[in-house]
């Protein structure tokens, strides 16, 4: 049955390519859903996956990215990198304005850059290499940095970098500005309401910057908090879109058979998102690599990836999603192996003792998942108490350090500086934070190879620095890689175009038509 | 009478402020913090963003200095604002309690009518096979969970027979005014509605069969009998109001619950009310909005509660304000 839906996977991705051929049709009206309700619109005070669905839509970034991770123009129409990869000069497009009908210029993204320093923790991260940023004329912005940065042009989607109007918000507080409940942007769509607790209304731009596009006329986000209710809406034909995650993932297989559905796992390789078990590296049993690597061996990854996530994604390998940059799957390989798992434990010289699992409380295929893992740990005789919580405690208890072993997955933003090496270097040892380095893993060299790959040149060296990573940190287990998760877009296949970059459906739907 | 109430107001206000204070520190006894929340689903986060939003939200402050800002805020009719949904808590509750009110109200209409007609029923047909029937359904609505209850009726109403609409207030985007807007909501209604008002229906359906059969032998009956008065009267002026004051109890207890008691259904067809609201803020560990919703609901049962005194008094003229 499975080889059946993947099969049926297969061709309805390949229907949906082939609808790109056909001619786009003006006007009509998209439903999709969204949840959790966002807190608000606003790219950059907020930077929740609900909020860039919507609002990537209204916003937009200097760059787009292929579903390749090659940066395509956006609202930067060229660019160029100097010889000594220090100075990057971005030509703005002419003729694009906000949806109020003011000029976007060179000095919006100053002052968008100065502002994302301040509200927006993944753009500071991404900037701490940028020495100054200057606007010789209204279409032109030049970035300097300190040193070469291998992933620079990596930093520039609309989530990581949006583009926010200084007309609107200069002099006044971000936080407070009563703009950002209306927000306005340059792009495809524009606000037009949001009923709380019910949906939230797009409208077309009619001046957007693309002739004749887009080319929908309305986009409604419904909020339905219940995943069943979710796949009911689309089932009766409320919805039209459901966006990867939406609903539970035993649900998958069933709704991607019904009539007229198209399924895609693409749009998520900018993302790339991994999953893997936290193993605390700082006490107890896990604090033992012998320990880490003999769960590595206990569990039994391709029965998780065939039966909890229904035969979705793939068995990650190491630290690197093989979706982004320089992955190498030439490292020390885990297959499910229980006597060899004992034997290490063995050697280790663990006794039974109690070690505490914290699921992810994501909904019911993460319990159900953990309840497999714990099933395949008992097999090999380690001990395991479930520690319940819901998502707030589960922040609190990761940020705190206060587990054994616990579930994540992350985000690696196509590049191993960018959204890799915050797992694993030493300086990301910080407290109250669930994204850093919250294993607790140290080591040098370690720390060493991940500075040096992010300023390193050319690219062949950065390759053969994060090789060696790789190799380094799947000999030593500082966590459990698990899966590299596909989260499949189920629409109504009278919906084309939909997924068009890397990004996919955080992207906007500036190319998405009604064939009607 | 005006005493009465007077005293029961100031009494209530009492108890309002002792549950606000109460709340506010169990609320904090959870773990995680607002900031904690929204730095998680930031998918990234510093201690100078975490720090960011603490000051924001007013959370760095001590304990006891949060507690009397909000108190200060209460006594002024001001309930804060909610940092995650970015409003003021009163809006955001006054926006949503209309749905809540509908929803609850109309199914808090449909139990207690259907409950004590099926009760009365029930009774006057005692040990027939009506009563065995009315009994038994009653007893499967008051046994089965809420959610699996709206979950079926999804299914059978909305996937087979395509009646009704699975989820929502009102058809989003079909912008309908006038009638068809009223019959659209009614649409969206009925299956929530009934969801709760089954089973509240077949708690008062137990409670009316049950306290009529116990009202039915006492003396004041078989006067009214010996007296020549038809069966109707008897049941309806003596046996029936006799036997509706524990009802009436009852029913005084849902109605001020009712508010907060929908958070499952309001979850489940994505109804816009409070409960969801509540819901979603306990969660999201959303401070002032859980409380503001708390204080709200406190305030629902209070005043219920006065009202179910006033309606002993109407239903049975010995019962007195005094006492």
């Amino acid at each position: 049955m499975l080889k059946h839906f993947l099969l049926g996977l297969a061709l309805t991705s390949s229907l949906c390519t082939a609808a790109l051929a056909q001619e786009p049709k003006m006007g009509g009206t998209i439903n999709a859903v969204i949840q959790p309700e966002p807190p608000g619109l606003m790219l950059a005070l907020v930077q929740n996956g609900p909020t860039q669905m919507v609002s990537g839509n209204i916003y937009e970034g200097l760059l787009r990215y292929s579903k390749k991770l090659e940066p395509l123009p956006g609202l930067a129409e060229s660019w160029t990198v100097s010889p000594d990869a220090k100075t990057y000069t971005f030509k703005l497009k002419p003729g694009v304005t906000w949806h109020d009908g003011k000029p976007f210029t060179s000095a919006d993204v100053l002052f968008s850059v100065e502002t994302l320093r301040v509200t927006h923790a993944r753009a500071r991260g991404n900037l701490v290499q940028v020495d100054k940023v200057e606007a010789p004329d209204d279409l032109t912005v030049v970035f300097t940095l300190k040193q070469p940065f291998g992933p620079f042009l990596g930093i520039f989607e609309v989530g990581s970098m949006p583009m926010i109007p200084k007309h609107i918000y200069e002099g006044s507080d971000i936080k407070t500005n009563a703009a950002n409940n209306a927000p306005i942007g340059t792009g495809p769509f524009m606000f037009k309401e949001w009923k709380k607790g019910s949906f939230i209304q797009l409208v077309k731009n009619p001046n957007y910057h693309i002739k004749g596009k887009p080319y929908i006329d309305s986009i409604y986000w419904q909020i339905i908090p219940d995943a069943a209710a979710r796949s009911v809406a689309y089932e009766t034909g409320k919805v039209d879109v459901l966006p990867g995650g939406s609903i539970e993932n035993f649900d998958v297989p069933r709704v991607s058979k019904l009539p007229n559905t198209c399924v895609t796992g693409e749009g998520w390789e900018f993302f790339s998102p991994l999953a893997w078990m936290w193993l605390n590296n700082r006490q107890g049993p896990t604090a033992n690599k012998l320990v880490r690597q003999a769960i590595m061996y206990a569990i039994d990854r391709e029965f998780a990836r065939d039966v909890i996530w229904n035969g979705l994604g793939k068995v990650a390998t190491g630290p690197s999603a093989s979706t982004i940059k320089y992955y190498t799957d030439d490292v020390r390989k885990y297959p499910y192996d229980p006597a060899k798992a004992k034997a290490l434990l063995k050697e280790a010289g663990y006794k039974g003792e109690k070690i505490r699992m914290m699921p992810l409380p994501y909904g019911e295929t993460w319990l159900r998942w953990a309840e497999a893992i714990k099933q395949n740990l008992n097999d090999v005789g380690i001990t395991i108490e479930t520690v319940a919580t819901d998502v707030p405690g589960y922040n609190q208890k990761i940020g705190e350090w206060d587990f054994d072993i616990s579930y994540s997955y992350l985000y690696q933003y196509g590049d191993p500086a960018l959204g890799v090496g915050r797992n694993y270097v030493s300086s990301q040892i910080v407290k109250g934070q669930q994204f850093n380095n919250v294993e607790g893993y140290s080591n040098p060299e370690i720390d060493q190879l991940f500075a040096d790959g992010a300023v390193a040149t050319p690219d062949s060296k950065r390759k053969e620095i994060y090789d060696k990573a790789q190799k380094i940190l799947v000999e030593d287990v500082p966590v459990a890689w698990m899966l590299e998760l596909q989260f499949p877009t189920i629409m109504n296949c009278k919906v084309k175009n939909l997924i068009t970059t890397g990004i996919g459906v955080n992207d906007g739907f500036r190319d998405a038509w009604i064939d009607k | 009478m005006l005493s009465f109430v007077a005293q029961r107001i100031v009494k209530g206000v009492v108890v309002l402020l002792a549950i606000v204070v109460m709340n506010f520190f169990l609320i904090r006894l959870a773990p995680g913090d607002p900031a904690v929340v929204m730095a998680g689903e930031a998918g990234a986060s510093d201690p100078q963003f975490v720090q960011q939003l603490r000051e924001k939200f007013s959370l760095d402050k001590p304990l006891p200095e949060q507690l009397l800002s909000y108190v200060k805020g209460i006594v002024t009719l001001d309930l804060g604002f909610s940092f995650r949904q970015q409003m003021p808590v009163s809006k955001l509750i006054s926006e949503r309690i209309g749905a809540t009110l509908l929803l609850t109200l109309t199914a808090f209409a449909i139990s207690l009518v259907l409950g004590i007609f099926f009760g009365t029923l029930a009774a006057r047909f005692a040990g027939s096979w009506g009563d065995s029937a009315i009994t038994a359904a009653a007893l499967v609505f008051y046994a089965t969970p809420i959610f699996w209850l709206a979950l079926m009726a999804i299914l059978l109403f909305s996937v087979y027979l395509g009646w009704l609409p699975s989820f929502g207030y009102d058809t989003v985007g079909a912008n309908y005014t006038g009638l068809a807007y009223v019959g659209d909501v009614a649409l969206h209604l009925i299956m929530p509605a009934m969801t709760i008002g089954l089973f509240f229906m077949a708690t008062y359906t137990r409670m009316t069969r049950a306290s009529m059969l116990e009202v039915k032998r006492l003396d004041f009956v078989k006067t009214a009998r010996a007296k020549g008065l038809r069966d109707n009267v008897i049941q309806r002026r003596h046996v029936l109001r006799n036997a509706l004051l524990p009802v009436v109890t009852l029913a005084g207890v849902h109605a001020g619950t009712l508010i907060g008691g929908a958070v499952i259904t309001e979850t489940v067809y994505a109804w816009p009310g409070i409960g969801r609201l509540m819901y979603e803020a306990l969660l999201q560990r959303d401070y002032n909005l859980l409380l503001g919703v708390f204080v709200v609901c406190s305030a629902m049962v209070l005043i219920f509660n006065l009202i179910t005194d006033l309606v002993y008094r109407l239903v049975d003229p010995r019962i007195e304000f005094a006492s």
